[in-house]
């Protein structure tokens, strides 16, 4: 079945969710992907808000993250304090990211491009990212893949991915054993070497190189023996994305 | 990590968390008496709002928004505000009619759309000084003010340079030896937020989410209220526990139905998408940004004059389209 590469992005990042866990949810393609994973393997999915919408049935897709839709027939709906201080407590799984520019380590920017005073271009701001950052167990982060977007420096660091390696974190403060986890882009899955804590490719989407993922990343890329090939989308996830969960085509 | 050096932001924060002057002035002028507090916004912004002064508003731009109160500030011509937040379009407002000149910024964008236009230029042509701060971290400095105390720790911000351009140090805990960010307490001078309904000595109930308004009624000299519907204080006194804002916090009780338009209403009404996004468009350049402002703020004298431009057919659709429970 023919599909449009962002359906294959959002099926990739849908795929990262866990049943049974818990995961904050940024506007875009983290909603589109929670709504599909719990139609699919993650019926138990926990979905957070950081406005206070906690554990919704994602029936109807919002336009925002303070959006009614964020706790439509949800268990609790509670404030912002509330759902960040259960994560700084420990116990959020997993937090979805996005920006204008992640590095190496993780690192992402979404305030300023140029310096920040007088910037080329203003961003949005960090709103709940460099929270989620902080304290979720494991972040995913979603990216289109450029040279432009995959930097060997950022212009901001925004919110803290590994920071300058390992031990960097838990150097400045932030909590033990969190961190990035995954980055999902309309070319690749990449994760992260234990060691190095460096980004590394996974797996590459259906018809691309690894060198066109290479050509498109403007840092060192730890490049395993072996990687993985994402599967497309199955005709029931685009099935569910098309006529479901995005019906009026407000995403895709 | 003993020797490690503690660690400060470039941009002190706008307000300087004296408690002890705080506590002072909240003892000074504000009372438990139960006043009647109903009053239009005209009123409302002219008595509580002053050129200079730091304001914050909750909830969040296109969701619950003070949009009727902020329509007034704008309106009443204020050249020099500082704010706290974030928003899709109240603060936007506010920068767009260049009412104010700092601002302790955590998130001013359009989720869907992409980028504010408004925040660009005020930034990009260094009109506007802005500090950075995370979304908890804005909440929690709230937090901390209605705790009555200057800081609070927190797990947020470190190691970024969102802490290097935010007011906030690093601190060692005397326990632990942890380190952690300690957040300056903001009490600010003036909060607004919109409820579903209040009674008129202002006890406020909210349906939903409660985003950070407990905190910001808490963390405000003055607190103006904007709501849907004025309910008796019997009502009230059925359902105290529903009570989040009570009487004491509250200077001012403005009844404003569709208050929070073009944003929704949780259980009242969706947005108007349509006219959220003609003002998206309108915003791309300076001259249409006037135009907008023009048509929509100025040229209206007041909120009523709004919903009679929007007409009671489309507020009505807007009221059909909202989700129920």
């Amino acid at each position: 079945m023919e599909y449009k590469p962002n359906e294959l992005l959002i099926c990739v990042a849908a795929r990262q969710m866990e049943d049974g866990t818990s995961a904050f949810i940024g506007t875009g393609i983290p909603m589109l992907a929670a709504a599909l994973a719990k139609r699919m393997h993650a019926p138990n999915l926990v979905t957070l808000f950081e406005f206070g919408g906690c554990g919704g049935t994602l029936e109807h897709l919002p336009l925002g993250v303070g959006d009614s839709k964020t706790f439509y027939k949800a268990f609790a709906a509670l404030g912002i304090c509330d759902l960040m201080e259960t994560s700084q407590r420990g116990m959020v799984d997993y937090g979805f990211l996005g920006g204008a520019q992640i590095d190496m380590y993780g690192n992402l920017n979404s305030t300023v491009i140029g310096p920040h005073d007088r910037p080329k271009v203003r961003l949005p701001g960090s709103g709940g990212a460099n929270d989620i950052g902080s304290s979720c167990w494991k972040t995913i982060a979603i990216m289109q893949h450029t040279r432009q977007r995959f930097v060997q420096k950022l212009d901001f660091l925004t919110t803290a991915g590994y920071l300058t390696g390992p031990g960097a974190r838990e150097a400045a403060g932030l909590p033990r054993g969190t961190g990035p986890y995954r980055v999902v882009t309309n070319l690749a899955l990449m994760g992260y070497d234990e060691a190095t804590c460096r980004m590394k490719l996974l797996a590459t989407n259906p018809g691309v190189t690894v060198e066109q993922v290479i050509e498109n990343t403007g840092f060192e890329l730890i490049i395993p023996d072996k990687i993985g090939v994402n599967d497309p989308p199955t005709e029931r996830e685009l099935m569910l994305l098309r006529n479901e969960i995005d019906p009026n085509h407000l995403y895709i | 990590m003993a020797d490690q050096e503690m660690l400060s932001g470039l941009k002190p924060p706008l307000l300087h968390p004296d408690m002890d002057a705080n506590r002072e002035w909240l003892h000074k002028n504000k009372s438990m008496r139960l006043v009647d507090k109903v009053m239009d916004e005209h009123e409302a912004v002219r008595r509580f709002v002053h050129e200079g002064d730091f304001i914050a508003t909750e909830l969040y731009g296109s969701v619950r928004a003070p949009m009727g109160i902020c329509r007034e500030i704008v309106r009443q011509g204020f050249k020099n505000l500082n704010f706290a937040g974030q928003g899709v379009m109240e603060t936007e407002l506010l920068i767009a009619a260049k009412c104010v000149k700092k601002c302790e910024l955590t998130y001013q964008g359009w989720e869907v759309y992409g980028i504010s236009n408004i925040l660009r230029r005020a930034a990009e042509s260094g009109e506007l000084e802005i500090s950075e701060w995370s979304n908890a971290a804005l909440a929690w400095r709230l937090k901390a003010a209605a705790m009555g105390i200057s800081f609070i720790p927190t797990r947020s911000m470190l190691g970024t340079d969102t802490f290097k351009y935010s007011g906030a140090k690093t601190i060692r805990c005397p326990f632990t030896g942890q380190i952690y960010a300690a957040l300056p307490a903001t009490m600010v001078d003036v909060g607004i937020i919109h409820a579903h309904r209040a009674d008129r000595y202002g006890n406020a109930q909210i349906d939903g989410i409660s985003g950070f308004a407990w905190e910001l009624a808490r963390a405000s000299k003055r607190l103006i209220i904007s709501v849907e519907e004025i309910i008796s204080s019997d009502e009230v006194r059925k359902w105290p526990d529903r009570t989040m804002i009570p009487w004491f916090l509250v200077d001012a009780v403005v009844h404003q139905p569709f208050g929070s338009y073009p944003g929704e209403m949780a259980y009242c009404y969706e947005r108007d998408q349509e006219h959220m996004q003609s003002y998206f468009q309108a915003t791309k350049t300076e001259e249409g940004t006037k135009a907008y402002l023009k048509e929509w703020v100025y040229d209206l004298k007041d909120h009523q004059a709004l919903l009679d431009k929007i007409g009671t057919d489309r507020l009505a659709w807007l009221k059909s389209q909202i989700l129920g429970r």
